[in-house]
């Protein structure tokens, strides 16, 4: 910008300013072309998020009052009805802090796979980075999850939790591993949704299976119990599981009288290297999954 | 002088699937039946632009204008050959793609001017002037989904034509719009020739092909057919037969793709 004046305001190049600018493909693609043009990523999710509750008199309100209502229904289930769910101290905590997780993650995967199918009257007229509208899904994903953490954080507070250094870092790592994870998945399946619409079921089957493969209905303790070894390690592969059980050590096991015996009892051993590693594989999973995703992109737009 | 747009045996090619199923798909392979084709919608182009030119781009339905648009607007990539621009493109392709129905016409004015690739800056810079021009009043803080079509094109059409551009595109279909606003238009758009932007315009209408442009292309079954001057190009296909010098008269008069 030759414009001098402080604020950044384009206008149209000098001949002088093209001559200097390169003779490049006329749209650029990648994750940090999201990056860089993040005023309308944030424009995408900001409306995405808006149009969600659009004609409704309580607005935003209703992502408050849904999940508050479901936990509701929960401690009534579980701790009234059925008495301590299953011998478990706070078993409404444990669901409810696993439902966060699950929820985030079934709403990057599902939204990043439909994606491309959804924006399709778009991706086919301009040019926009594609890899926009799966990294959007995801960001609107965290959006909806913030209200169920406020909600798990206020039950967690009166039930006497206090945040410790150890349990966050836990919370922290989990929602990392999950929002990488479902980013990967959510690149891959959106791009190859195109080809076969199959992907879409497949990816609502597999959110499904996510639901029952983590220990938020049962504790892990069951899993060690019914199956033993050498199935509970394999159960451990499952990095949602992984997730929960970072969620459950930030949040549900403070809320239990003895968080140590909680933790010693209901959680596994090696829970913070496992969560690092798997961290670790999920951020190798996004690289690789962008790579698949700009060479099978060029041809999206006559898919669609 | 400088290139401004780079396009080097250029071919696109398309795969039409006649089945889309499993069973369909065994079945044809078991009769000896073909499953697809492919065909070049644009095949082996090769042309340059220099900066300042203003090119207008012809040739019947299906011969691939559409494609080579994609091309260079970067919507599409080139399966074999290359095509690079300089500078940022825009312009009147698919104006008003991207609307959100359930957002009121002022979210989407910026969305759409996001989309576009203006910054926020930018696009408060220019936005009376796009209120201005699309006219709504009072309807600009009401739902799109309540627009008229004609409201609803219009704001596209406000928005994409205040976008600064290095290379301005124009796609066919300009014909939105009441009859003033086309006059509207027509004087944005000679403005923006006269401005010296570089402009690669798709039309059928030879009469605004007159009008605004210096040089034509034209596409026959996805080849360059022709590639030179006005008058001889309208010739080439044609469209300055009988009849049609009239209709282009009359959409010359009204300006731009009016002969729809």
């Amino acid at each position: 910008m030759t414009t001098g004046s402080p604020s950044p305001v384009r206008r149209r190049s000098t001949p002088e300013e093209l001559e200097a600018l390169p003779l490049v493909p006329p749209a650029a693609t990648g994750l940090a072309e999201v990056v860089r043009r993040r005023y309308l990523l944030r424009m995408l999710v900001r409306n995405t998020i808006q149009s969600r509750y659009q004609g409704t008199v309580l607005g935003w309100t209703w992502s408050y009052l849904q999940p508050a209502i479901r936990f509701c229904l929960f401690y009534f289930l579980f701790q009234v009805m059925v008495g301590r769910g299953a011998g478990m101290e706070n078993f409404a905590v444990h669901l409810f802090a696993g439902m966060v997780m699950v929820h985030f993650f079934t709403e990057t995967f599902n939204g990043g796979t439909q994606s491309l199918v959804q924006n399709r009257s778009l991706i086919t007229k301009l040019a926009v980075p594609r890899e926009m509208f799966p990294v959007a899904r995801m960001l609107v994903a965290a959006w909806h999850t913030f209200p169920m953490m406020v909600i798990l954080v206020f039950v967690c507070v009166l039930l006497g939790w206090r945040p410790d250094a150890a349990g966050m870092a836990a919370a922290l790592l989990g929602f990392l591993l999950v929002a990488l994870l479902g980013l990967a998945l959510g690149l891959v399946f959106s791009v190859a949704n195109v080809f076969m619409r199959d992907f879409g079921k497949v990816a609502q089957t597999l959110t499904q299976f996510v639901t029952f493969s983590v220990p938020m209905m049962y504790p892990y303790t069951l899993v060690q119990d019914r199956f033993g070894e050498p199935i509970a390690s394999y159960y451990l592969f499952n990095p949602m599981a992984e997730a929960v059980l970072l969620i459950q050590r930030g949040f549900w096991t403070g809320t239990t009288s003895d968080p140590t015996y909680t933790q010693a009892l209901h959680l596994p051993g090696d829970l913070y290297t496992r969560g690092l590693v798997m961290t670790l594989i999920a951020l190798v999973g996004v690289v690789l999954a962008q790579r698949l995703f700009s060479r099978l992109e060029a041809k999206v737009p006559e898919r669609l | 002088m400088t290139t401004m747009i780079q396009v080097e045996n250029a071919t696109k090619s398309f795969t039409m699937s006649y089945h889309r199923s499993l069973k369909q798909l065994a079945l044809a392979k078991a009769r000896g039946r073909k499953t697809h084709d492919v065909f070049n919608a644009v095949d082996d182009v090769s042309f340059t632009v220099q900066e300042g030119e203003a090119i207008g781009l012809m040739g019947l339905n299906g011969s691939g204008k559409s494609t080579l648009l994609k091309l260079v607007s970067g919507v599409m990539r080139p399966d074999a050959g290359s095509v690079l621009t300089r500078g940022r493109i825009a312009g009147l392709i698919a104006t008003g793609a991207g609307f959100d129905p359930q957002l009121t016409g002022r979210d989407n004015l910026f969305l759409n001017a996001a989309i576009l690739g203006m910054s926020r800056n930018e696009t408060l810079r220019k936005f009376d002037e796009i209120v201005d021009f699309a006219d709504l009043g009072k309807f600009l803080d009401t739902e799109v989904a309540y627009y008229s079509s004609g409201m609803k094109a219009r704001l596209g059409f406000a928005v994409a034509i205040n976008v600064d551009a290095d290379i301005f595109i124009a796609d066919e279909a300009l014909a939105v719009g009441d009859r003033p606003f086309k006059r509207k238009c027509k004087k944005r758009m000679d403005e923006i020739v006269k401005s010296g932007v570089t402009m690669f315009y798709v039309s059928h209408a030879p009469g605004s092909v007159r009008n605004l442009c210096s040089r034509v292309l034209v596409l026959d079954h996805g080849k360059l057919a022709f590639d030179g001057d006005v008058e001889e190009g309208i010739a080439f296909l044609h469209y300055d037969d009988d009849d049609d010098e009239e209709r282009g008269k009359a959409s010359s008069d009204d300006g731009l793709g009016a002969d729809i």
